[in-house]
């Protein structure tokens, strides 16, 4: 320990310090696709959980179970190994044009975080009293457009707390897509270390960048709760 | 579309499941299953330090260990198994072996996530406890351990299933430092036959899913045997 000697100046200029912001960028990116992906996908698959027809609504049910109860390394390199054998040729070929490392290891952070996202939608719906449902329905709405129109707009605005910090465990989470070469900010960590031998240098960059990522979240949070939250449970 | 081809999973089976054991070292799901194991028992002792010093109204407990479990929650673990992987043979001065670098990564990880639920496993039993324990002449520590304790650690079993079930999942990322666990195993064998990946990840998926599913539907009927009792 005491032999170690530091030296900041590998990581604060010059190439090594190139690296590492296109990897805090290739993390940024990754994350903001990936949520806004699973925001969709999640809102549709919490949709079909509520549904009152039994075959979408135990679809729903085994996507959310199985989701979530297999590790996402996994995941990740089913979509890039395995992913090939059922997906038809034409998309395999336009993904392996293009960079297919960043769209498997979009496909399988989507997918995944898409089911925590609507269990959070679906607990937000379940605390909305079950009222509006009824008087959407007795003023004519069908189900879907009281959902769309009533329930799904007032449930968002409390799940929007929770969804912002499924971006933090997404942000966190996307430092797997290393494991399949995607040059996020941990996988360039990675880099310099093995390039300079300045693993501490390397590594706190690296945890800087996702602990100014996570304090900004809870920050973002709170200003939230406080500002928006607060006047909804005054009323 | 190509046909599947399972037979690389029964060829194998022995492999994933025991590793090299007994002839070698254990690997697959068993090192998976041995690993979730010592780092639950390990994590359940640092969530419990930690989570104690969370809610003593003693400064120089209490902000030491707000500055651990914020800055722990805020990392990927991945972060925390590089940082155990230099750090420790640093510290110690010798090469620490990859099994206990994973094993100190998930307990140090873990432990945070585990104190917030005996944080709330201790608020959740009523004040007249703490202030009845204490009027009867018992000294804070006594009240916390003889009384408060017991009631609250009851409450936060369900959580715990739970978070043995995240760290069966997150023990895949042993993975990274080279622990033969099962998604290693599963590389491994997908890197010597090549043409099988969909077959071989399907299967480890399958088999976390059985082990997964099995801890959390444990862990539902736990919470509603105890909502029930309450009701009662």
């Amino acid at each position: 320990m005491l032999k170690y000697q530091f030296d900041w100046g590998v990581i604060t200029s010059g190439k090594y310090f190139e690296w590492l912001v296109s990897g805090v960028k290739v993390t940024l990116q990754l994350s903001s696709i990936s949520i806004l992906l699973s925001f969709i996908l999640g809102l549709l698959i919490a949709v079909m959980r509520m549904s009152n027809f039994k075959p979408i609504r135990w679809f729903a049910v085994a996507y959310l179970e199985f989701f979530r109860n297999t590790p996402l390394l996994v995941q990740i390199f089913f979509w890039y190994f395995g992913s090939y054998k059922i997906l038809p040729e034409g998309i395999n070929n336009w993904l392996n044009e293009h960079n297919f490392e960043f769209a498997s290891a979009v496909i399988a952070l989507t997918i995944y975080t898409s089911a925590f996202i609507a269990e959070d939608i679906r607990s937000g719906v379940l605390s909305i009293p079950k009222e509006q449902m009824e008087a959407a329905r007795s003023s004519g709405f069908s189900y879907l457009s009281s959902m769309r129109y009533i329930i799904l707009p007032e449930a968002i605005r409390l799940t929007v707390p929770p969804l912002i910090g499924q971006f933090l465990n997404l942000a966190k989470n996307s430092s797997l897509a290393m494991t399949i070469g995607v040059a996020e900010i941990t996988y360039q960590a990675r880099q310099v270390e093995s390039y300079t031998f300045k693993g501490f240098e390397a590594f706190t960059a690296a945890t800087l960048v996702y602990l100014s990522l996570s304090l900004l979240i809870t920050f973002i949070v709170n200003e939230y709760d406080k500002r928006y939250l607060k006047i909804i449970k005054e009323q | 579309m190509a046909a599947f081809d399972f037979s690389v999973i029964t060829n194998n089976i022995v492999y994933f499941m025991i590793g090299r054991y007994p002839q070698g070292p254990l690997g697959g799901l068993g090192l998976t299953i041995y690993l979730a194991v010592v780092s639950c028992v390990l994590s359940f002792f640092g969530g419990l330090i930690l989570g104690l010093m969370n809610v003593s109204h003693r400064w120089y407990l209490k902000y030491p260990s707000k500055i651990v479990i914020h800055l722990v929650r805020g990392l990927p673990l991945l972060m925390v198994i590089f940082w155990m992987y230099f750090l420790l043979p640093a510290l110690l001065g010798k090469t620490v072996p990859e099994t206990t670098t994973v094993i100190m990564a998930l307990t140090i990880f873990t432990s945070a996530y585990m104190s917030q639920i005996v944080k709330a496993g201790i608020q959740g039993v009523p004040r007249g406890q703490m202030e009845a324990a204490l009027a009867t002449g018992l000294k804070p520590w006594q009240a916390m351990l003889y009384i408060i304790l017991p009631q609250g650690l009851r409450n936060m079993i369900p959580s715990f299933v739970n978070q043995f079930v995240s760290m069966i999942k997150d023990t895949s990322l042993a993975f990274i430092v080279g622990v033969s666990e099962l998604t290693h195993v599963a590389t491994q064998i997908n890197n010597r036959t090549m043409a099988y990946p969909f077959e071989i990840f399907t299967f480890i998926a399958v088999v976390y899913f059985i082990i997964c599913y099995a801890f959390i539907s444990f862990s539902r009927y736990l919470e509603k045997r105890s909502a029930w009792k309450k009701s009662i």
